[in-house]
């Protein structure tokens, strides 16, 4: 069986920090040798209390390609993440030794469709916390089928569970709040995420987190952040969870004073609507894979504005996020007792659709853009199950100088200064 | 009959458009696509992760003017070695031309020392940085207008 963990979980760690409401600030980061993945924990410890770490593993090992990683290791070329799986459990219990205790979980962030290999070598490893979903470990991370997908993380989400036997609560995060990083419109993020965490909890997993990236209004994304609080409440009445919201995961700004900006307004944003934890980013984001001490003042310039600013007192009006997105869970949940295959058929029934997703599953019939006051609307709707908000009163396509233009509003914004003052 | 008419009369250039097999970004993706739809280029893009396999498959079912590959991830310059080699020596696509774009390495200093390592490798275009699209607007406007071109060919 699986040596027993640690004293402190992630889930425990997560549970003390709720009740003290103290936000937790934990980094994107990943290396991809066991001495700087273990220099950037201890880094990341340093900077807390009230951090968590993270291993975040690179793409062969994502795509289930440990050959590429083995010989990159060998040829001394630089990975995009720690090689989980090929690097083997020893090395990365031997990374973790006294760095990861009671006061420092440490978690797994990958991006894997396919994550068999990748959850038996963060089991044998002992950890207990790690991130993903059927649906957003699949559409922004492989040309996996949906249905495929769905398969192996139910079968990698119950080997999970299974942790509990141990006496470890196994904590799950749903990446559902990001799905491309950009110009998906809030209510459908919720959905995916509050499905994920529904998804997890029917396969037994009893602690979970719902995700939420920053978007291109905070006045629009605390409603969302509120909204996906109370469907949580509603829906997930069993599972202990809470939600993390993700700083701007789309183009980021160039400059370093805005791309500091840009994180302090997400720390704002986890204030103001009562989330419990924020993943950070960088100064480099925009140019390369950050350093150590990069991340190192991502956490301290976040945490510093974490504690600056405070639950807001009123909720914003309402712009109908909460029942957009209550409309799309209900008609996927309507499908199919089981989670999973009702995510599969809403995919093929259009019912989820992410706007301008690859996927060879995604239908690819709706359409977003930002309006003039900045909100993040759907143009085109397709066959999601909402009404009304979609037709922007534009003809033809979008051109590439559009498309950039829209993807690059926020990093724009920033990189002037105009929204300093958010 | 005007100008117009009769440019529309020759078949339009046609592009193979891919990721590596690790790189799962697609924004680049779409933003090419659309980049060279706007030039004239008609373009079938293959989409994250594409493996090398599916890569020649493509290029080999119907052989493209150009192949484009885009990748950002940071293991692109590792990863275009394979496709080029690949490409390389199959000898119905050795001489289609092929260019790389986006972001090679996991930092910036490195990137610039691989540049001249893949267009060694066989890369007729290696584009990073700020000079990345435009130049790669007049390749396309001049490869376009080749008279070798290959357009529709079948191997
Ligand atoms: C959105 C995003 C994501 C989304 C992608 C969703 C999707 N399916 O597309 C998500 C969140 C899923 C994601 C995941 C990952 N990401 Co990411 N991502 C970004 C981000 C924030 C924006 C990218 C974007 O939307 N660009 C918009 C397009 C239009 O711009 P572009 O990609 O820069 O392309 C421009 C040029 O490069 C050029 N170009 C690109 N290709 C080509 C080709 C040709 C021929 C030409 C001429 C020009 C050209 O033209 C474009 C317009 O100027 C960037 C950082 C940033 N830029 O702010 C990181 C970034 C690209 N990601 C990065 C990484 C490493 C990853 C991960 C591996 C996770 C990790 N370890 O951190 C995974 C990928 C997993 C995998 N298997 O590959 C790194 C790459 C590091 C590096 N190269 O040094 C970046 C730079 C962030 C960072 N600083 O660490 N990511």
């Amino acid at each position: 069986m699986t040596p027993a963990a640690p004293e402190g979980t992630f889930h425990a760690f997560m549970e003390r920090a709720r009740r003290t409401g103290t936000l937790v600030v934990q980094p994107r980061m990943g290396f991809g040798t066991a001495a700087q993945m273990r220099a950037g924990l201890i880094a990341t410890k340093d900077a807390g209390p009230g951090t968590v770490g993270t291993v975040t593993l690179d793409s062969f090992t994502r795509v289930g390609d440990f050959a590429s990683a083995g010989r990159a290791l060998r040829a001394g070329d630089e990975l995009n993440g720690y090689p989980i799986v090929t690097l083997g459990p020893q090395v990365t219990r031997d990374m973790l030794d006294g760095v990861r205790d009671a006061d420092f979980p440490v978690q797994v962030r990958h991006g894997s469709a396919s994550p068999g290999p990748i959850f038996a070598a963060l089991m044998a490893a002992g950890l207990d916390a790690t991130e993903g979903g059927p649906i957003s470990y699949c559409l922004p991370y492989s040309r996996t089928p949906v249905n495929r997908s769905v398969h192996a993380w139910r079968e990698v989400a119950q080997r999970f569970a299974s942790l509990a036997e141990t006496g470890t609560v196994p904590h799950l995060e749903s990446f559902g709040g990001c799905m491309l990083g950009q110009l998906c419109p809030p209510s459908l993020l919720i959905a995916i995420s509050v499905l994920e965490g529904m998804f997890f909890a029917q396969q037994g997993i009893t602690s979970v987190s719902l995700s939420y990236a920053q978007q291109t209004h905070a006045g629009q994304d605390e409603e969302a952040v509120r909204a996906l609080h109370d469907i949580a409440a509603d829906l997930l009445p069993s599972v202990s969870w809470h939600v993390v919201i993700y700083a701007y995961m789309g183009r980021y700004p160039a400059t370093r004073t805005g791309a500091l900006s840009l994180l302090s307004a997400s720390a704002r944003l986890a204030r103001r609507s009562g989330a419990a934890r924020l993943i950070v980013k960088t100064a480099s984001e925009a140019s390369q894979i950050p350093s150590i001490a990069e991340n190192v003042t991502a956490l301290r310039v976040a945490a510093r504005a974490g504690r600056a600013s405070g639950p807001s007192l009123g909720a914003p009006p309402s712009t109908g996020i909460e029942a957009e997105a209550r409309s799309i869970i209900g008609r996927v949940l309507d499908l199919h007792a089981d989670l999973g295959r009702a995510l599969t058929s809403a995919f093929a029934l259009g019912y989820l659709d992410v706007p301008y997703c690859l996927h060879p599953d995604n239908a690819g019939r709706t359409r977003s853009y930002i309006a003039d006051d900045g909100r993040l609307q759907w143009a085109a709707t397709g066959a999601l199950p909402i009404t009304g908000t979609g037709g922007r009163p534009k003809a033809g396509g979008l051109t590439s100088a559009e498309l950039l233009h829209a993807l690059s509003y926020v990093r724009d914004r920033y990189d002037t200064g105009a929204f300093a003052h958010q | 009959m005007s100008p117009h008419c009769i440019a529309e009369k020759r078949p339009k250039p046609y592009a193979v458009l891919s990721s590596t097999p690790s790189d799962s970004h697609t924004w680049n993706l779409l933003f090419v696509q659309m980049l060279m739809e706007e030039n004239g280029w008609s373009v079938t893009n293959l989409g994250a992760c594409v493996p090398v396999a599916m890569l020649m498959d493509e290029s080999l079912r119907r052989v493209p003017d150009m192949i484009v590959l885009s990748t950002v991830n940071g293991h692109g310059a590792q990863e275009a070695r394979q496709v080029i080699a690949a490409l390389r020596a199959q000898p119905s696509l050795a001489r289609v031309p092929v260019a790389l774009g986006g972001k090679l390495c996991v930092s910036e200093d490195r990137e610039r020392a691989v540049v001249d390592e893949l267009v060694a490798a066989g890369f007729d275009a290696v584009l990073v940085g700020d000079t990345a699209v435009p130049v790669f607007r007049s390749l396309l406007t001049r490869a376009a207008a080749m008279p070798g071109r290959h357009a529709g060919r079948r191997a």
